[in-house]
């Protein structure tokens, strides 16, 4: 049950990050009107971080990995989160054993 | 609007709608929850960081992306860089709801620490016929924060029992997650571009440079690639409004 001092300095910050982002809105309500582009952009960010983050995993890691990643995509939009996952989990470890 | 809010009957009949909306998301976040804390709890956090995260940040893909990305020392700045990228969406959604919100400005600083993906998309859809009350917005926050922070302390408390997540394929598992997740915010030409330039450029650079700077590169690189693909586009609205 320990807690790192580091591991706490993170959170903290990643806590108050969030916070921020929660509560901005308060002061830009009603003034915040993004133009067609910017918009875009904004809407992009949360899909292109999250595809920043797993890119290592799902194509730099070996081919398991690669074809899992493709076979999840293609059910992802059709099935919910849950049964995607479980799709994915599956057949990385089908590839893992046959590759 | 006050007579409203004083109203006991009004209060609990509030209440119960946030609490009808909001259950399905709530059951639906619980193994999600489990799976968080047992794959963070693998990646070398302790069962109580895993719990004060949930507790004070309360954000699951900015959580996810930590955990993911999750080295030992913790590199702060890149953690507090990435978890607001992820998390300015919270500032769209924010200043959207805030004036349907039926709260005093003091009251909204402590009810937007709840602010997530559902309970703002679930009172949007209440607020286009009636104020989303304090009632209905506190239970559906509350509900959700608890639930988030007892299953990750709880799937970190299990995971440490379970061993290796790889074995059973479970490393990946988050990786379908976040696929599941992108998949969520749309299939248009703007995000499928945004998508790949950001998968590309993070590959790359996680392979010729290294971690940590693959995230923060590979997501500009994103929403540049989204800005200049939704050019054309607004351009010609813009044509087809003169």
């Amino acid at each position: 049950m320990n807690v790192d001092p580091t591991t706490l300095l993170a959170i903290l910050a990643m806590a108050v990050a969030t916070y921020v982002t929660r509560i901005a809105g308060l002061f830009v309500a009603d003034r915040l009107v993004l133009s067609g582009r910017a918009q875009a952009a904004f809407n992009a960010i949360p899909p292109a971080v999250l595809v920043a983050v797993i890119a290592p995993t799902a194509l730099t890691t070996g081919w398991a990995e690669a074809i899992a990643t493709l076979i999840t995509a293609l059910v992802a939009t059709r099935l919910p989160l849950l049964a995607t996952i479980l799709v994915g989990v599956v057949s990385v470890v089908l590839l893992r054993a046959v590759l | 609007m006050d007579q409203m809010r004083h109203s006991p009957r009004t209060y609990w009949s509030e209440a119960r709608a946030g609490l009808r909306d909001i259950a399905p998301a709530a059951i639906a976040a619980i193994p999600i929850g489990l799976l968080f804390g047992a794959v963070a709890v693998a990646k070398g956090m302790s069962p109580a960081e895993v719990g004060l995260m949930s507790l004070l940040v309360f954000a699951g893909g900015a959580q996810f992306a930590a955990i993911e990305t999750w080295i030992h020392p913790a590199p702060i700045l890149t953690l507090a860089f990435a978890t607001f990228l992820i998390n300015a969406r919270h500032i769209l959604m924010g200043a959207s709801l805030s004036p349907k919100l039926a709260l005093s400005r003091s009251q909204e600083f402590v009810a937007l620490f709840f602010l997530t993906d559902e309970t703002w998309a679930l009172s949007e859809r209440r607020a286009l016929d009636r104020p989303v009350t304090g009632a209905y917005w506190g239970v559906m926050g509350v509900v959700l924060f608890f639930n988030w922070t007892i299953t990750t302390f709880l799937g970190a408390v299990l995971g440490s029992f379970l061993g290796d997540p790889a074995r059973l394929g479970a490393d990946f598992a988050f990786t379908a997650l976040f696929i599941g997740l992108i998949a969520g915010f749309g299939r248009g030409r703007v995000m499928l571009v945004a998508v790949a330039v950001s998968a590309a450029v993070a590959a790359l650079v996680y392979r010729y440079i290294g971690a940590p700077w693959h995230v923060a590169s590979g997501a500009l690189a994103g929403i540049a690639a989204a800005y200049l693909a939704a050019g054309e586009k607004s351009q010609s609205r813009e044509k087809s409004q003169s």
